[in-house]
């Protein structure tokens, strides 16, 4: 079986290229290293749709993301993932900052981001984010600036393009990639996939696939990000807020999530290992410190986790989104921020990188571009949840309480087209264990609904794929295992 | 839709909801328990170990035991219960909504709710620890429900956070099942829980007590590999230089415990700064005929205190049957209570004045550990000592009880707030307690 | 004649109350014991029972065969001696029991001869 297209990488980038392609009658593939998808730099992200404004005219990032914010309408509508323009604000808390936000917005205007404005008036301000600090003297106000759930979107994404056709393969790392006769042969740790095109989303890794074929002509440093996350209810934003920017990032924001609760975040440090998410006592210190200076009264009680993303740096400052020398590659690398804000922009310029290699996209007449809303316990009302319950009891046992998540919930996120085969996949797709007690309670039913919808053991059941393991053994194996060694010295 | 009827509500079948229900059905009032787990007894049920009941029973029982005494009057009174099935909403008129997967929606309504639903362990999110997120990583309660209702290990060699008593009691817990533990740190410079199972726990294994150090560092990316720990100073910030690294494949932290309160919150009643409602002398939340007991309202030391609070609760919501339901009394002025020097919160948060005349009973903890100090009760409006009492020492440990009928220590009528302090004794005499 | 466990100055921390008083046993020549530093009898009596016979209750689980549960919790209904607790604990290892078993239950008569059963902690249904 020879694929038309194989793409390598299941982070945003990789998934919505797929969804994308899935509307054409088309042989696609996926494969992702880590054992779910959504879980590198996609996952551990400040979930910002941006405006669009803040990259430089000079790069291809700033015409996509003012595109990319405007397809998220459409996307919206049809794969039903979490989203919301709520508007964001940079902050000016000096006089002479005021310029740089002017001439954004004149610029912004100019090249298509809907009805920026740049306010003065204290009072107005103030009445659109009470929790600012009252150091603001303007704000530059982004209307179209929402807030989406980056790994949600994904599994949106991923489950559209699977229902329409495209072949998910998880727990697939490529490790060798050959080129001949125009067919690309892609291997990984124990299968070998045949391919006329290959699409190189490998976010932290895409250098080093590049690098398979030969084309070293960019590299990625992993940059990382910390973040604290509060407890809904600690605190009510209604507003992004970035500080002004500085050159290696937007600063660190203040932002609501769409499920309530606020994350202060990220810092910008450049590192060398590509698998360090590990947060840091000074890291943890900068951030706070730093969004102290946008909302001083932050709810440091209501703190309910931290953790770190790794954004996936080029040394050329843009996206790398390439037809390359190699007849059929292309790399899609180096998707920072604004990346996730210009997925779909990005997908159309792959399908259009496709065309011009002359794969014929051709509409499949069964192409459904829905993907249906999942059915949340807490959207349903007192009548509908009674009317659920009747038709299907699994509605009726809570098993998440934090976040009141039914066992049906986590059933549809097992079942669904490339469903969740760990505790992280179902944390991450319907959200038991976000909680504020982290997992304290439905872990351990967690764990026992994936050992018996997944038919494995309960020491088998990982947190996010090999070598993880919550349990060692059973109680009791390790004294038998004692009393064993005992009578065999003896 | 189910529907239900009951004099009394009692959310949470734990050790609190149990024997409240039992005071509440002595009495002749219908009573309906609603529990979120397969079955009665709550915590209780994992806390395998000895310790409870000597208050209650006068003799050294273990959780299951304690809880089994009174699952079996539950039973024997033939007190309803609803088991697998959660509450989703309290409303003001004491409309109580749940589900399970039997009855789809369930709706009771009630005189009276008593607020059962016990404590939560604090996380390591709440605590912020640096590094990683890897498997392993457990609070020492959900290690124990592993442990001892599941029948896993979730680890062989540990390292436990927090030296409460939960965590030093899965210490010896863990030892006993042919693990190891390699340390219980603990960031204060005393031991947070009972010296009974510092000796019994640790000592009696030889696991070293680490006292002012706390886990700075989490390694392993995918599993847990071992942890940093280091020294910490007075403001708990860590002294460089004194970094440790502890090899283990699973970490546990026994960081505290926080009242459960978000149906209470939802349902619109004030809380105070110990998470648990605000409740006045009769154990009222500010919703009326909304009463609370047990760990929801403030973490106990032990059982037999939950359950004497219970009971109280129970007597109480009678009374407020018999006496206020359904008549239109007027909200009464109240006295505040305020925790002053020393004191981590008091409860009641509110004293009504038309009860002062009764004995109230007052509960709190200290923050730090004092000796030879003196407890203070003050009228802020008059600036008048209302009840002082000397003790020889304090830990936050050790919830302290004072009974006072604030009458006859002649508090004024106008007093608006009730401050208590805990300070060192004015002049150093030696005296018996 | 003492054992050299008892021969030896033994330091024992005082459980019977909050106050922790840390109470010193030293034998002289003659084998009678020095008891120091405890602050009530209830101390005294404590240190002597630590210091002659250290006695501790076990509490653990045992493992269930059909049960509602996969493992019930036990305990021994007397305290036993400190230096046997992990024979018992392995005896207890080995045995699988069967419901419905009801608190008190007697599920090992007189363990391995120290004069203590081991009793079920709470009732347990079949599956």
């Amino acid at each position: 079986m020879i694929y038309d297209v194989i793409i390598i990488g299941g982070g945003v980038t990789g998934c919505c290229i797929a969804r994308t392609l899935s509307k054409y009658d088309l042989k696609i593939a996926l494969l992702e290293k880590k054992a779910d998808i959504s879980m590198g730099t996609t996952k551990a992200n400040s979930g910002v749709v941006h405006a669009g404004y803040a990259a430089d005219r000079q790069y291809i990032k700033r015409h996509l993301s003012i595109h990319g914010n405007k397809l998220y309408t459409q996307a919206y509508r049809e794969l039903n993932f979490p989203f919301q323009r709520i508007g964001s604000f940079v902050v000016a808390v000096e006089d002479s900052q005021i310029k740089d936000l002017e001439d954004e917005r004149k610029k912004g205007i100019q090249d298509g981001v809907p009805n920026l404005e740049l306010i003065f008036d204290k009072k107005r301000i103030k009445h659109m984010e009470p929790s600012l600090t009252d150091d603001a003297v303007a704000v530059l106000h982004a209307p179209t600036a929402g807030l989406v759930s980056p790994y949600e979107l994904t599994f949106a994404l991923a489950e559209n393009a699977a229902m329409n056709g495209v072949k998910f393969f998880r727990s697939h790392e490529v490790v060798k990639i050959k080129h001949t006769d125009y067919t690309f042969t892609v291997r990984t740790f124990g299968d070998e996939f045949k391919c006329r095109n290959l699409i190189n989303a490998a976010g932290l890794y895409s250098a080093n696939i590049s690098k398979m074929l030969g084309l070293d002509y960019f590299d990625i440093m992993p940059r990382k990000g910390e973040y604290i996350l509060f407890d809904r209810n600690a605190m009510h934003l209604n507003k992004i807020l970035f500080p002004i920017p500085t050159v290696v990032s937007k600063g660190i924001l203040v932002c609501p999530t769409l499920h309530g609760n606020t994350f202060v975040g990220p810092n910008a440090q450049n590192i060398t290992d590509t698998e360090d998410t590990s947060t840091t006592e000074a890291g943890l210190k900068e951030i706070l410190e730093g969004a102290r200076k946008l909302v001083p009264n932050l709810p440091l009680r209501a703190s309910i986790r931290n953790f770190a993303g790794l954004r996936a740096v080029p040394d050329t400052h843009d996206f790398i989104i390439d037809n390359t020398d190699v007849y059929g590659f292309i790399n899609v690398a180096g998707i920072l921020s604004p990346g996730l804000t210009s997925c779909f922009a990005i997908a159309e310029k792959v399908k259009e990188f496709l065309e011009l290699l002359g794969v014929v996209m051709k509409v499949k007449e069964d192409y459904n571009p829905i993907r249906p809303r999942p059915e949340r316990f807490k959207d349903l009302s007192k009548e509908e949840l009674d009317q659920k319950i009747q038709e299907d009891p699994t509605w009726g046992k809570i098993i998440c309480r934090c976040e009141m998540i039914p066992e049906r919930e986590i059933l549809d996120a097992i079942h669904a087209p490339v469903g969740a085969r760990t505790v992280d996949g179902i944390k991450f797709r319907c959200r038991p264990g976000m909680g504020r007690c982290d997992g304290g309670f439905c872990r351990p039913r967690v764990i026992e609904i994936l050992s018996r919808e997944l038919n494995i053991n309960y020491e088998e059941v990982t947190k996010k794929g090999e070598d993880t393991n919550y349990l060692m053994c059973h109680t009791k194996d390790l004294l038998l295992n004692e009393i064993k060694r005992g009578e065999e010295a003896e | 839709m189910k529907k239900y009827e009951a004099d009394v509500v009692i959310i949470g079948g734990g050790s609190a909801g149990m024997a409240a229900a039992i005071e509440v059905k002595k009495a002749g009032l219908d009573v309906l328990i609603i529990e979120r787990d397969y079955e009665l007894g709550g915590i209780l049920l994992q806390c395998i170990h000895v310790g409870f009941g000597l208050h209650e029973f006068g003799e050294e029982l273990t959780g299951p035991q304690y809880a089994q005494k009174f699952i079996n009057q539950v039973n024997e009174l033939e007190i309803p219960y609803l088991l697998d099935t959660m509450v989703i909403e309290i409303t003001q008129d004491k409309t109580v909504y749940a589900v399970n997967n039997k009855d789809g929606l369930i709706m009771v309504e009630s005189k009276a709710i008593i607020l059962a639903m016990g404590c939560r362990e604090r996380t390591r999110g709440a605590i912020n620890i640096p590094g990683f997120r890897p498997a392993g990583i457990f609070t020492a309660g959900q290690a124990q429900r592993f442990v001892n209702i599941e029948g896993y290990l979730p680890g062989k060699t540990f390292v436990i956070l927090g030296s409460g008593d939960i965590g030093m009691i899965m210490a010896r817990r863990l030892t006993w099942e042919g693990c190891e533990v390699k340390a219980v740190v603990e960031i204060n410079p005393y031991v947070s829980g009972l010296i009974r199972n510092q000796v019994q726990c640790l000592e009696d294994f030889n696991i070293p007590l680490i006292l002012g150090y706390t886990v700075t560092k989490i390694h392993g990316k995918e599993k847990i590999r071992g942890v940093t720990i280091s020294k910490v100073d007075t403001n708990f910030d860590r002294i460089v230089g004194s970094d440790r690294f502890i090899e283990c494949d699973a970490l546990l932290l026994s960081v505290g415990l926080i009242p459960e309160n978000e149906l209470t919150l939802n349902a619109g009643a004030e809380l105070s700064s110990n998470n648990g409602p605000v409740v006045d002398n009769n154990l009222e939340s500010t919703i009326e005929g909304v009463f609370a007991c047990g760990n929801v309202l403030q973490v106990h030391d032990l059982v037999d205190m939950v359950t004497a609070e219970a009971k109280r609760a129970g007597n109480l919501a009678i009374e407020y049957i018999n006496e206020r339901y359904g008549k239109e009394v007027k909200r009464e002025k109240q006295i505040r209570c305020i925790a002053g020097d020393n004191v981590g919160y008091i409860k009641p948060d509110l004293i009504n004045l038309s009860d002062i005349s009764k004995e109230t009973m007052f509960t709190f903890r200290v923050k730090y550990p004092d000796r030879r100090i003196q407890i203070q009760f003050r009228d802020k409006e008059n600036n008048q000592l209302i009840y002082k009492k000397n003790k020889v020492y304090v830990i936050p440990s050790e919830m302290v009880e004072i009974k006072l009928n604030l009458e006859e220590n002649q508090i004024d009528t106008g007093c608006q707030h009730l401050i208590i302090d805990v300070v060192p004794r004015p002049e150093v005499l030696i005296e018996e307690e | 004649m003492f054992n050299s466990s008892q021969s030896a100055v033994k330091v024992i921390r005082c459980i019977v109350c909050p106050s922790g008083c840390t109470i010193t046993a030293t034998p002289d020549q003659s084998g009678n014991v020095n008891f120091e530093g405890y602050t009530c009898n209830r101390g005294l009596e404590y240190a002597k029972q630590e210091y002659y016979e250290p006695k501790r209750i076990i509490t653990t689980t045992m493992r269930v065969e059909n049960g509602f549960l996969p493992l019930i919790p036990v305990r021994t209904d007397t305290p036993i001696l400190k230096d046997k607790l992990k024979d018992v604990l392995k005896e207890i290892a080995k045995i699988k029991v069967q419901p419905p078993i009801k608190m008190g239950d007697i599920l090992i008569e007189n363990v391995l001869g120290l004069d203590a059963n081991i009793i079920a902690s709470r009732n347990l249904n079949k599956i």
